[in-house]
């Protein structure tokens, strides 16, 4: 079932930090990373990533489940750069008409995808520690952003499970009517193309209801909002996000060190 | 807070309608006051409740006449009103149940040290079962529609707005709503309330108004006065006037030879294993608590979902040589000439843009001529009153029309067996009586139907046997 | 027609526009689970890839020819990411950004004409410069170590021609068949009915 809400064990220590101060560390961290294309700089920041894992109550399996999609991406890299890839140094392994795989093309399509999911593990981490309504909450009181966007947005990401639940809905109410598609493909992709207008069309009716629902309690009021839930962005959560760079910045200097930064740049 | 609600000639017409919804009221209601706002289906009493809460926007309408409460437009104040609508599902914001009772205080700049003890407050008025941090996606209807309420009264609103505020509860649920609206209200809150059912909601209220279809208001004053001296008037209009019975209908014939039968059928953890068998000629009712698994059982005779465990089978009876293979693996034309199925939301049945088109998409499916098509839906449109509505959006129909139009895309191919899910809610009547009618001719005529309800009435006049589905604890909790 | 001119959000704008980029998160998922077979061929098939790309640029485009206000691009196209990003994105906190640079691409078009003009012409003007956001984000931050003329061209060029074609005209079109619901009869998009 499609479901927004935190899959981790509440009250593991940074999973409790401010939302804001999360979402600014995960960018801070991913948005150094993407400064290098070599290897090594990724494969620090991984092992820096699965080492804090715990401390957002995060288990290694659940990340897995969450994170299979990287692979498949990250094999897709290696394919594409086999393909296109911009220089062909080093030693040829394999040769195929215009194709030719050598060491050099491989260690860049490594550094690649080490780097893809360098980049990408920070955000699934922070996301999946995550409560919606705490970030528009925080999101609000510490970022500054605006009440009435920030919790109409939250209002409508309430609304994805029942998405989820009105697509069966649909397709059965098809059914019902006579409608199906059988086997043959074309007929398929035009039901299903279908049954997501419908979707849409619902949804919006179903915007446009809550909308209403929202004024009626107010939401519309001129009186300026108060707020029940405090997020306070204290000197820890300040830390995390200074850690994130700091984190970041070691990775890098290490693959200085070692003399294998490529800057993404020059 | 107190509210006093003051209309002088109002009148509403919603966008793309020539008929105006409601017309020509004049109405005030003093603060403490408890008003039950009657009228058929259709004769625009949630437009009007919509109206009292500041709801109707210039972009959505034309308006006649004034609305004021506390001498104020109330769609330029709306602080001193609470409503809760008919479906609790699109009325609820946030994604946790304190949170949600929280955003219209929050709204209104309740200091944040008062919000939460009113909160506590108000989910113990209604005598809410869980805590503040229960997901409001884990609660049942009824317990979806107390929460509501909740969010409601929690701003302490001097003018209290509720709409079929017990459609779709079990009795004992509906009880407990009425009671916490019983308890909840204080002495000065104004209440206005709208209810088909007028029995079970006469102890809440000391004033009945009753509007006509056409404009203005039919009758006005204390249940009792009202009904003496209007009662006979007013039922052969459509409403539910207390003390009248409805006369049965009776099955002419024996049950025939059985159509579908479930073994052992459940879909864990919505329904535990259920046993049943259909027979062609009768009218089966399923009874059963909010979240018994009622519904889910319907899908699974309709052929639209798949057992988890034991099966459901068609006879050759229904299905001819089709009945070797489960009804839900039958192609859709197939399965909609045999079971017709109304769904529980009246607009999950909807997949047109116009009444007319709804009605005739299933005989049209069904590969009948266009002549017979418009036949019979020129006929169901007359007998279910919505000839005046043939081309409009099926999405701006009233509640009570909507279900009627569900109702009638099933009957419109005459299939042999018929399931549905609480078919008569939110009628009045005179729809009700024609409802039964239609549903008492099919049985007749030699079709199965079975009737998902919570409608003691609907089964004391139609049912030949019945089904009560326990809220089995253990498949619930699995 | 009822054209709102203050250009202050309505709560229903809020709510609908938010509710667009929700379904489309949906729509996304519901792919992913009738059409689970294709997955491997867009991502080993970068052409296919390009093509889907259109298919998500398209809330950034319909938003602003709805809502019809200053931002609605922009907010719509973020909204989907921040969605996407919760719901377990491979891609996480980084379409965050990125879909704030698509968002702007939209916005700018709409700006452009100064939000008078919603016909086709403005449609394909911001599908493509969405497509435009798209593609500098990925020729910068992803695509580097490719062939520049093999690949990193060709597949800007792609995006932004998909983006024009799927994101523009597609959203338009989608847009003329939502009108016919009646569920967008509270915005300015829909025209004056004939009374029933
Ligand atoms: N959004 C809308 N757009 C167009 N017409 C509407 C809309 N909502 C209601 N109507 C029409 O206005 C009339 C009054 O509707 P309303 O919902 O107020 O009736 P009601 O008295 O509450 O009926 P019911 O008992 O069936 O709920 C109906 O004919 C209905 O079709
Ligand atoms: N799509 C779904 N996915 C998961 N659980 C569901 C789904 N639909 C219903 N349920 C759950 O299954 C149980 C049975 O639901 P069902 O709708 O069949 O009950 P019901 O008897 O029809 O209730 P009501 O009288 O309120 O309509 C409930 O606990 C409900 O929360
Ligand atoms: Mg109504
Ligand atoms: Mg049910």
């Amino acid at each position: 079932m499609i479901s927004i809400s935190p899959v981790a064990v509440p009250g593991a220590p940074l999973a409790r930090r401010n939302p804001v101060a999360k979402v600014a560390a995960a960018l801070v961290f991913s948005f150094t990373l993407l400064a290098t294309l070599d290897p090594v700089a990724p494969a620090v920041a991984i092992g820096v990533e699965l080492a804090v894992l715990p401390l957002f109550g995060i288990r290694y399996g659940v990340l897995a489940r969450r994170a299979a999609p990287l692979l498949l991406s990250a094999a897709g890299i290696v394919v594409t750069l086999v393909l296109f890839a911009a220089e062909r140094t080093g030693r040829t392994l394999v040769e195929a008409g215009p194709v030719a795989v050598t060491s050099g093309v491989l260690l860049t399509a490594l550094g690649l995808a080490l780097r893809m999911l360098a980049v990408a593990l920070p955000g699934v981490i922070v996301f999946a520690t995550t409560d919606p309504t705490d970030l528009a909450d925080a999101l609000v009181q510490n970022a500054r952003a605006p009440a009435r966007f920030a919790i109409g947005a939250l209002a409508a990401f309430r609304l994805v499970p029942l998405l989820g639940q009105e697509w069966q809905m649909i397709s059965m109410a098809r059914r019902a009517r006579g409608v199906d598609a059988g086997r043959n493909p074309v007929a398929r992709l035009r039901l299903f193309v279908s049954t997501a207008f419908a979707l849409l069309v619902g949804a919006i009716r179903r915007g446009t209801r809550l909308a209403v629902a929202m004024d009626a309690r107010g939401f519309d009021a001129a009186t300026p909002r108060t707020v029940a839930r405090r997020q306070r962005f204290g000197p820890a959560d300040g830390l995390l996000v200074a850690g994130a760079a700091a984190l970041a910045g070691a990775a890098l200097a290490v693959s200085v060190a070692l003399g294998t930064f490529r800057p993404l740049i020059g | 807070m107190t509210a006093r609600v003051v209309l002088r000639g109002f009148g509403w017409r919603h966008a793309g309608r020539r008929a105006w919804a409601v017309r020509g009221v004049d109405l005030s209601v003093e603060a403490g006051e408890r008003v039950l706002l009657l009228g058929p289906s259709g004769a625009g009493k949630s437009t009007l409740l919509a109206a009292l809460a500041g709801l109707l926007s210039d972009d959505s309408g034309e308006q006649e006449g004034t609305v004021e409460v506390d001498g104020v437009d109330p769609r330029a104040d709306r602080d001193r009103v609470g409503i809760v609508f008919q479906d609790p599902e699109s009325q609820l914001v946030m994604a946790r149940c304190g949170d949600d009772v929280a955003f219209g205080l929050e709204n209104r700049g309740v200091p944040a040290g008062e919000i939460w003890p009113r909160v506590d407050e108000a989910l113990r008025r209604v005598g809410f079962p869980y805590d503040r941090d229960r997901p409001t996606a884990a609660l049942s209807g009824g317990e979806q529609q107390r929460l509501a309420l909740a969010g409601a009264l929690a701003p302490r609103p001097g003018l209290l707005l509720l709409d079929e505020p017990t459609a779709n509860l079990d009795p004992a649920g509906a009880a407990l709503v009425r009671r916490a609206v019983a308890d909840a209200v204080t002495a000065d809150t104004a209440l206005v309330l709208v209810e088909h059912r007028v029995a079970e909601a006469l102890p809440l209220v000391d004033r009945v108004v009753v509007l006509e279809p056409g404009g203005g208001v039919r009758a006005d004053g204390p249940p009792e006065a009202v009904f003496a001296a209007h009662g006979d008037a007013l039922a052969a209009e459509g409403v539910w006037v207390p003390g009248r019975t409805v006369p049965p209908r009776r099955a002419t014939a024996a049950p025939g030879e059985a159509l579908l039968t479930a073994d052992g059928a459940a879909l864990p953890p919505r329904l535990a294993p259920t046993d049943l068998a259909v027979r062609a000629g009768e009218a089966l009712a399923v009874l059963g608590p909010n979240g018994a698994g009622k519904s889910t059982l319907a899908l699974l005779l309709g052929g639209l979902l798949r057992p988890g465990a034991g099966q459901v089978a068609a006879t050759r009876e229904l299905a001819g040589r089709d009945a070797a293979t489960a009804p839900h693996r039958w192609r859709a034309p197939a399965l909609a000439r045999r079971i017709g199925s109304v769904f529980q939301d009246p607009e999950h049945q909807f997949v047109t843009g116009t009444v007319y088109d709804e009605l005739a998409l299933g005989p049209r499916r069904t590969g009948h001529g266009e002549a017979a098509v418009r036949a019979t839906v020129d006929g169901l449109l007359d007998r279910l009153r919505l000839a005046r509505l043939a081309r409009a959006n099926p999405y701006t129909l009233s509640g009570g029309e909507a279900r009627r139009l569900s109702v009638a895309t099933a009957l419109a191919t005459a299939p042999r067996l018929l399931v549905c899910d609480e078919p008569t809610f939110g009628q009045d009547r005179r729809t009700w009586l024609e409802l039964v009618d239609l549903f008492a001719e099919l049985r007749d005529g030699g079709h199965g139907v079975v009737a998902v309800t919570h409608d003691a009435d609907f089964v004391a006049a139609l049912a030949d046997r019945r089904l009560t589905l326990a809220r089995d604890p253990a498949a619930v909790a699995a | 027609m009822n054209h709102t001119d203050s250009n202050r959000w309505r709560t229903i704008d809020i709510v609908v526009a938010s509710v667009i980029a929700v379904a489309f998160g949906v729509i996304f998922w519901a792919w992913g689970l009738v059409w689970s077979a294709t997955e491997g061929a867009f991502a080993f098939f970068p052409p296919a890839q390009t093509l889907l790309y259109g298919v998500w640029l398209m809330p950034a485009v319909l938003g602003g020819l709805v809502i019809r206000k200053p931002g609605a691009a922009l907010y719509c196209e973020t909204v989907a990411a921040v969605l996407s990003a919760l719901l377990g994105s491979q891609w996480a906190g980084t379409v965050i950004p990125q879909g704030m640079v698509q968002g702007l691409g939209a916005e700018l078009a709409f700006a452009a004409f100064r939000y008078r003009s919603f016909r086709l012409p403005t449609a394909l003007l911001a599908g493509a410069l969405t497509g435009v956001g798209a593609a500098l984000f990925d020729f910068l931050v992803w695509n580097a170590e490719y062939d520049l003329t093999g690949y990193r061209l060709p597949y800007a060029l792609l995006t932004v021609v998909s983006a024009t074609i799927i994101a523009g005209a597609g959203a338009w079109a989608l847009l003329r068949a939502l009108l016919t619901t009646g569920a967008l009869d509270r915005f300015p998009a829909a025209r004056a009915r004939t009374p029933i």
